[in-house]
């Protein structure tokens, strides 16, 4: 394509994204941008800051729990502190993660577009996020107090507590309306730019997997939405649509907010399984192993996850006959991300596997993940979970499929397509070495939970049984190893930015077209839209390296 | 003899962990196996394969077959826990924040669950302000104590002791101090500690009949006002304002004195 294009006189349009005139300077070339790598490198940066805010309080968190009775917080505090984290975690990192950094980097390159079908609305979706992010943070210098109802809002508490609700639920609701923005935004990119012969099944899978995300943002956000401001006006003037005294109905809420909550759970990993499609063929040298059944399983994850709510329900007083039925939809829901992973394995046979610190994340979160998947089988079990649930059990179920899928992946991610971003490398070995240590700490910090959540340890809780001690103890000395962890692989990559080698255009022998333009790739991403053959993980061409796909 | 609860909870926990450890297990080896043995050095050139359609059925059918196994099991064990045996106690757990009263047939109320041994317990589990959930780690049951409704499980005592309730749903300052203490004895002294009600406690427990919604109308104002202490970290107004309009801290020094006396 490009290759072999390239005259004398196109030199001007090969000036990378950074350092193209543009029509404003300096921090408004960023501000005002709408070019979408600019908006995913804002994306990154802000949502970097977040998850490093979210990530101290959970350390925090960990820090009370190293002893049983007040170790250095108060109950209130505490309670505050996990609802923070919890929110900042779920609407500022995990739900917007890979859809904004990398959907919106990558996306558009990898189906052959010089940028998203509506640019402008990708500005404005950043500004929600940000809007909502600052809503969230006054909320908390508010007089009143941090809002300490968990992330879930549940009533009738979050109508009854004095702190400040209304305004951080509030700061939720505008963060939808990014979300929804960002979907519909996807969801019209996909079906109307890509590069002529990119068929919906040569499409890489990431794009799969944005594509099934994007259709839940779109379908899905607005129910939270509605929710949240039922909250407020309930809070405000006491309309009765949820509190039992005046009428409502507690269960109520809860429907509708996993009716949201659950389908966000596959925002959150969708697109992450959709980056191990694309990391895992890349570094094995072979095309990924069952393509079609991968890209459907996506969309399969997307359909039946609307159905599952219910099982969030169990043991708030549902009918039987529903409890069976969500139960069975649950273990329904499990098989397709079981395809995945069999067909990610599969992948590796024969292959000519090299594992690079990309593909290092990978292969940690492929059984990092599996563990998360299979201890959802005993909640979504009937007479088991009414025993689990809302215990410690969850917290480590939620944390190994959240933090060890989504949250390894993103890491991931940005060591993947880190020379694309910027243009240059990290240091590959200590690369590795911070993703074991992290490997390391999350197990030490998370896998105690399960243990103490089978022994009866509620969640939430500040205080506990002098029985769990040890298990604290050992949990706590885990959130010490996996932050540390963090921090390593932030310098590695920091100091990456500032003087590592430059990267070439494929340093990988990546297939997919983002890896067909120079790092970083210029304003427009080609020079000429690129015409596709081939499926995406056709290994006999390379870009960069021999002729690239005719 | 019905099944127990408690044996089939560990049971479905066992069987499905079981298959899962197997299933990660394969996952991980063949997974690390694969990358030692296909690796760029031992082999440099891969061999492109598409897919198999077989592979692609068998591992859709065998995990479909192995869920569909999982669920039948706990579902049975589900439906023998919603199947209260019909000569079961019942016994009326209300959650406020943040304590729990329990309620006998005689209308004997109480802050610590006594419970004889070797019979089946009904609970019927509701709330005057916020959701709870009423947790028993040791009967392996938990349901939310929701305001305005009634939910129930079962559990049968099978031996003496002392064990805990827990507060499993998040209702705010002192959510994690929300246990009540569960003393299950001998049926005889049971009954004995049941039909005790000093003359005292006997008239406000009267009283609070008849009046049982101003009873709780209070309990929701002062919980109302509970968020306001609650910001200044001070709970204890509260928790004595409830304590007021509940015989509760009689009974206290009651059960106390009886378990003093049931220990004999």
């Amino acid at each position: 394509m490009a290759n072999g294009t390239v005259a004398v006189s196109d030199k001007t349009a090969e000036v990378d994204f950074y350092h193209v005139k543009t029509k404003y300077k300096g921090i408004l070339s960023w501000l005002l941008t709408t070019d979408h790598k600019r908006i995913g490198i804002m994306y990154l940066c802000s949502m970097s800051l977040f998850f490093l805010t979210a990530m101290s309080l959970g350390v925090v968190m960990k820090l009370e729990m190293l002893s049983p009775g007040s170790t250095f917080i108060s109950a209130q505090t505490y309670n505050s502190i996990f609802t923070l984290h919890g929110v900042i975690m779920i609407f500022l990192f995990i739900i917007p993660g890979v859809p904004a950094v990398f959907g919106n980097f990558i996306m558009p390159i990898q189906i052959g577009a010089k940028d998203v079908q509506f640019p402008k609305l990708n500005l404005l979706s950043w500004y929600l996020y940000i809007i909502g992010g600052a809503i969230a943070i006054y909320s908390i210098m508010r007089p009143g107090g941090v809002m300490d109802t968990g992330w879930t809002f549940y009533v009738p508490y979050s109508i009854r507590t004095t702190t400040n609700v209304s305004l951080s639920v509030f700061a939720a609701f505008v963060l939808g309306f990014s979300s929804i923005l960002t979907g519909l935004n996807f969801v019209t990119t996909i079906h109307r730019l890509r590069c002529p012969g990119m068929t919906w099944f040569r499409m890489p899978l990431f794009v799969w997997g944005i594509y099934a995300t994007a259709w839940i943002q779109i379908l899905a956000t607005p129910v939270i939405g509605i929710t949240l401001v039922l909250v407020i006006l309930e809070r405000a003037f006491g309309i009765g649509v949820f509190d039992p005294t005046l009428g409502g109905d507690p269960l109520l809420y809860q429907h509708l907010f996993w009716i949201y909550s659950h389908p966000a759970v596959y925002i959150m990993i969708l697109p992450a399984m959709g980056v191990v499609s694309e990391i895992i063929p890349t570094f094995s040298k072979k095309t990924i192993f069952g393509y079609v059944p991968i890209a459907i399983s996506s969309l399969g994850i997307a359909l039946v996850g609307y159905l599952v709510w219910g099982h969030h329900m169990f043991s708030s007083g549902i009918s039987d006959t529903s409890r069976v039925i969500f139960s069975l939809l649950t273990f329904i829901v499990a098989l397709p991300s079981g395809i995945k992973i069999f067909n990610w394995v599969a992948t590796l046979y024969k292959g000519s596997i090299e594992v690079t610190a990309p593909m290092l994340y990978t292969l940690l979160f492929i059984f990092i993940f599996s563990i998360g998947g299979l201890t959802g089988l005993v909640l979504g079990a009937l007479n088991t979970d009414l025993h689990l649930t809302d215990t410690y059990f969850v917290v480590a179920h939620f944390h190994y499929v959240m933090f060890g899928g989504m949250g390894l992946i993103f890491f991931a991610s940005i060591h993947y397509w880190f020379p694309k971003f910027f243009g240059k490398m990290y240091n590959e070995k200590m690369a590795k070495v911070a993703a074991y240590w992290i490997a390391i700490g999350f197990n030490t910090l998370y896998f105690p939970m399960f243990i103490m959540g089978y022994m009866g340890m509620p969640r939430r809780y500040y205080d506990y049984l002098p029985e769990f001690t040890t298990y604290h103890i050992i949990s706590t000395v885990g959130s010490w190893i996996l932050v540390s962890g963090i921090l390593v692989m932030t310098a590695n990559l920091l100091s990456g930015l500032r003087n590592g080698k430059k990267a070439s255009d494929n340093p990988w022998g990546g297939t997919t077209l983002e890896w067909s333009v120079p790092s970083p790739p210029p304003l427009e991403n080609f020079d000429e839209i690129p015409t596709v053959t081939t499926g995406p993980y056709d290994h006999s061409h390379i870009h960069g390296q021999e002729e690239t796909t005719k | 003899m019905r099944p127990s609860i408690v044996n089939e909870v560990d049971f479905t926990f066992w069987f499905i962990m079981g298959i899962s450890i197997i299933l990660l297990l394969l996952i991980t080896i063949v997974m690390l196996y694969f990358v030692y043995k296909y690796s760029r050095k031992r082999n440099p050139v891969a061999t492109q394969i598409e897919g198999n359609t077989t592979l692609e059925i068998v591992w859709t059918v065998i995990p479909i077959i192995l869920v569909l196994i999982m669920f039948f099991i706990s579902w049975s064990g589900f439906r023998n826990m919603r199947d209260v045996p019909k000569d079961a106690m019942i016994v009326k757990v209300n959650g406020q924040m943040w304590k729990w009263t329990f309620e006998y047939d005689n209308k004997k109320k109480s802050d610590t669950l006594f419970l004889p041994v070797d019979k089946n317990i009904k609970f019927e589990i509701t709330s005057t302000d916020v959701l709870h959930s009423f947790y028993l780690p040791a009967f392996r049951c938990k349901e939310d104590a929701v305001p305005g409704r009634t939910n129930y499980y079962w559990i049968r005592t099978t031996e003496t002791g002392t064990f805990f309730a827990a507060c499993a749903e998040y209702c705010g300052l002192n959510h994690s101090y929300m246990y009540a203490p569960i003393k299950v004895v001998e049926d005889e002294k049971f009954q004995v500690w049941k039909n005790y009600f000093p003359p005292d406690t006997t008239k406000t427990a009267d009283s609070l009949k008849t009046d049982s919604t101003a009873n709780t109308k209070d309990t929701l104002n002062s919980s109302s006002g509970m968020t306001d202490s609650a910001k200044t970290g001070s709970d204890k107004q509260t928790i004595d304002s409830v304590a007021k309009t509940t015989p509760s801290s009689d009974i206290k020094k009651d059960d106390v004195k009886k378990t003093d006396s049931l220990k004999k």
